[in-house]
């Protein structure tokens, strides 16, 4: 496994009018690493998915610097993305609005497969990419609303992949989709991204399921990175109050009836004054 | 087996065998086939050469002639027909014409924005600030009384809704999480366009222009009605209301024709209200979607 | 005793979708309808309120203490839609009208069940939101929805709810799009509000960590049909059916044997 630096994110800032302007992200820097699954873990107003976004290219940097590979990441403007950034594919929460509800999904994985192509690097085939996502091949002549929630996220995941990306953003991915196939649908990303050597950086607001996948994980809170480190430590051994606060809060499918305890209002005043833990 | 399989393989999928469970969508769709074969079929079979004035002046509707003869001895029967021939043709290709245009202008503003945007969408506004009416006449009189001048007047004036509803949809769509995939893929202004875009634009495109075709067989009709149409013999419907001014004993004359306007009008209007109830997004209440959507509630898998 | 009594349930739109369901709901007691989705346990919540499209044929029979809802006509069914059973939903932002100030949104259905008005009215409106701990409950009559959070709607939402003392209370995913921090103290509310008004309620979530925590007795279903029921601490202990047990091992918290997070 090489440890090249696939995405380096230094002092992000981003910001949307408004009066006062709200800072969504406010001075975060991460890298991601091929082969390795970095998880973004907060929950609404985090700025976890402004940063991601911002990483991509899609949302506008009021500060600091996204390098991908070699090269900084130009904003996607009206021109045609240049061809090294379609080394960057991303993966959406909602998968029903990810797919063209006019076209049938095998053109569309295809489209994934002409990037790689395009880009010098190795062509597939359609129907290896609806195998490896566990979908039948005859599926390649359907349309989106054909398939389930969790088989369009599939479908995306596959056109992501076909361009053979260095990196995959995926935002809240398993969000939409039922509890039952959360897990096997975040492992699955997690198996194929890192059987190309690529890295990934994914969005969560669900630390259990994180838990299974990343190899790091950032929490955030209120546009800031309050802890960080290795995903199994993080998990054993939270260090900042909001951490903890967000590991006390899952409730254990146990069967024993008992109710997580809520964070007061007190508590939750103070979490962004406590400094950041980085491991 | 899914019960929205589309009917047509690629990108338009129209949903035509549910116009007809309304009954106005049915009527509206009759009548307005019915016209168009007139349209495009009339100069076989009516009884009497239109412009042929062989036949007694000013009879009433009767044995011989169905609706009457006008002050030329002309069949009105025939006439009517053959307007048909005359005006749907033209009213079908200017509404073509004035969607193209402005689905072209709207979209360009809609996908680049910026000046791009600005520019064209002041000049939509400024088509707009006129009277529809007003305008038409005015580039119609000066361009010269002929039909030809009516349509090129008649399109003048109705490219710029096309343009602002296309931009409209086109803002809404180039945030769709697909067109932006489509963009990290590498896709091209233009290819995102055609294959992202427009095909979603196409429906609300459709039902508008069906809408609009009642509006442009008006237009052309008053156009001709003030003389800066369609020029005698030509028989047009409008024409021959105006000329009916001149023998108002003579109802025959002028009801016809507008009865021809009002139900090829309003059939028109009923078939657009029909498709747009059919492809309006937010009011689905198609049988299959709901059971979709309700089948589906409930977390999404 | 049960108060609402549902059996045989039988739900077709287009296709049969639920196909024969039996559900009694105890005062206060929550009771929890779990599976994926397509299962049918929303089609179920939504019989129980003639909400179900207007091509949609039932079959069975739904109780409420004496009374027949199933096919039930318009008018008795309003009368008893937020009065004797309320519903509340997934998405807060989506069941408050977002133009209608909090306050007024109660009161307008105290008014039409209740009969309260004015000063009265007003009164119950600020107890209900200091029940569901909406902070400066005054203050919040005034305010609109889209200034509250997440959590606070869906407590407004629940405030709605109970605004006419409902004999059931049914709950549709309450929790899945809330933060899981927020999440707690609604599935605390929930809890208390069942134990002190002795309210029946349903919960229908997809969610067994939720299940698990508030949930009295569980039925699960699969393609319409009931697949195991138990109280709580068994289902979770000692699930029978196999379908449970795989909903149960593809938890990532999971203890159950084949949770292999490996699948594809």
């Amino acid at each position: 496994m090489t440890h090249e630096t696939v995405l380096d994110a230094q002092g992000i800032v981003v910001r949307y009018p408004g009066n006062p302007p709200v800072v969504a992200v406010n001075d975060v820097s991460l890298q991601v690493h091929a082969g390795e699954t970095v998880a973004l873990v907060g929950e609404s107003g985090s700025g976890k998915s402004s940063l991601a976004r911002a990483a991509v290219g899609i949302e506008k940097l009021a500060g600091g610097t996204a390098r991908f590979l070699d090269g900084e990441v130009t904003p996607l403007r009206v021109r045609r993305r240049p061809k090294h950034l379609t080394g960057i594919q991303m993966v959406f929460q909602d998968p029903s609005t990810s797919l063209n509800p006019r076209r049938r999904i095998g053109e569309q994985i295809a489209d994934g497969i002409a990037t790689a192509r395009a880009r010098g690097a190795e062509g597939s085939r359609v129907e290896e990419w609806l195998e490896k996502v566990g979908l039948p091949t005859a599926s390649v002549s359907k349309f989106p609303h054909q398939f389930s929630g969790g088989q369009k996220q599939r479908i995306a995941i596959a056109r992501a992949l076909a361009a053979r990306p260095q990196l995959l953003v995926a935002d809240e991915p398993i969000s939409a989709l039922d509890a039952s196939t959360q897990t096997s649908v975040a492992a699955l990303m997690r198996d194929l991204v890192k059987e190309a050597g690529a890295g990934m950086l994914f969005i969560s607001h669900d630390l259990a399921v994180v838990q299974r996948i990343a190899d790091r994980t950032f929490v955030m809170f209120g546009g800031r990175v309050l802890e960080s480190g290795p995903t199994a430590q993080l998990w054993a051994d939270p260090q900042h109050p909001y951490t903890q606060a967000l590991l006390a809060a899952i409730p254990e499918p146990d069967g024993a009836g008992r109710i997580p305890s809520a964070p007061s209002a007190a508590e939750r005043a103070i979490w962004a004054d406590i400094p950041a833990v980085q491991r | 087996m899914s019960p929205r399989e589309p009917r047509m393989p690629g990108r338009l999928r129209l949903r035509w065998p549910r116009a007809w469970r309304t009954p106005l969508g049915i009527i509206g769709s009759v009548i307005a086939a019915a016209w168009i074969i007139v349209a495009f079929t009339a100069q076989w079979w009516v009884p009497f050469e239109p412009n042929a004035q062989a036949l007694p002046r000013l009879q009433a509707p009767g044995v011989d002639t169905l609706l009457g003869t006008d002050g030329n001895g002309r069949d009105i029967f025939s006439r009517l027909m053959t307007g048909a021939t005359v005006t749907i043709p033209l009213a079908l290709t200017l509404v073509v014409a004035a969607l193209v245009i402005g689905a072209v202008i709207g979209a360009l503003a809609g996908y680049f924005g910026g000046w791009v945007d600005e520019t064209l969408m002041r000049i939509t506004d400024l088509f707009m600030a006129f009277p529809t009416v007003i305008l038409a006449m005015v580039v119609a009189a000066s361009l010269g009384p002929s039909l030809f001048n009516a349509v090129i007047a008649a399109v003048v004036v109705s490219w710029p809704q096309y343009s602002r509803v296309t931009r409209s949809i086109v803002l809404s769509l180039r945030n769709q999480n697909y067109v932006i995939a489509g963009r990290l893929l590498g896709h091209s202004p233009a290819r995102t366009l055609l294959v992202d875009i427009l095909p979603n634009v196409a429906g609300p495109l459709l039902v508008l222009a069906t809408l609009d075709i009642g509006a442009a067989i008006l237009l052309l009709s008053g156009l001709s009605f003030l003389g800066l149409g369609a020029q005698p013999p030509t028989p047009e419907w409008g024409s021959m209301i105006s000329a009916a001014m001149q023998n108002f004993d003579a109802w025959w004359l002028g009801v016809f024709p507008g009865l021809a306007i009002l139900t090829v009008v309003l059939a028109f209007n009923f078939l657009g209200d029909a498709l747009r109830d059919i492809l309006d997004p937010t009011a689905e209440v198609t049988h299959e979607k709901q059971t979709e959507l309700v089948a589906s509630s409930g977390g999404g898998a | 005793m049960s108060i609402l009594d549902i059996r045989d349930l039988t739900v077709d739109i287009g296709r049969p979708l639920v196909k024969g369901l039996s559900v009694q709901l105890d005062a206060g007691r929550i009771h929890g309808l779990a599976g994926e989705s397509g299962s049918g346990k929303t089609l179920t919540a939504m019989s129980v309120l003639g909400l179900l499209p207007r091509h949609a044929r039932t079959g069975g029979s739904i109780r409420l203490g004496g009374t027949e809802l199933l096919g039930l006509g318009r008018r008795a069914l309003n009368r008893i839609r937020g009065k004797r059973i309320a519903m509340v939903f997934q998405d807060p932002s989506a069941s408050l009208h977002p133009q209608i100030p909090v306050g007024r949104q109660l009161t307008d259905h105290m008014r039409v069940h209740l009969g309260l008005r004015g000063a009265a009215a007003r009164r119950r409106a600020v107890e209900l939101l200091e029940r569901v701990q909406v902070p400066n409950p005054d203050e919040a009559l005034r305010r609109y929805p889209h200034q509250f959070s997440g959590g606070q709607r869906q407590r407004i939402a629940i405030a709605c709810a109970l605004a006419c003392d409902p004999e059931v209370l049914l709950a549709d995913e309450p929790t899945t799009a809330l933060d899981v921090t927020v999440q707690a103290g609604i599935l605390t509310l929930l809890r208390e509000l069942a134990d002190e008004r002795q309210i029946a309620v349903l919960l229908v979530t997809h969610d067994l960590g939720v299940m698990s925590a508030i949930a009295d007795v569980v039925t699960v279903m699969k393609d319409g049909r009931v697949v195991e029921h138990a109280d709580r601490e068994t289902l979770f202990r000692d699930p029978q059916h196999e379908y449970t047990r795989q909903l149960l091992a593809a938890l990532p918290g999971s203890r159950i044997e084949g949770g292999d997070d490996h699948d594809a």
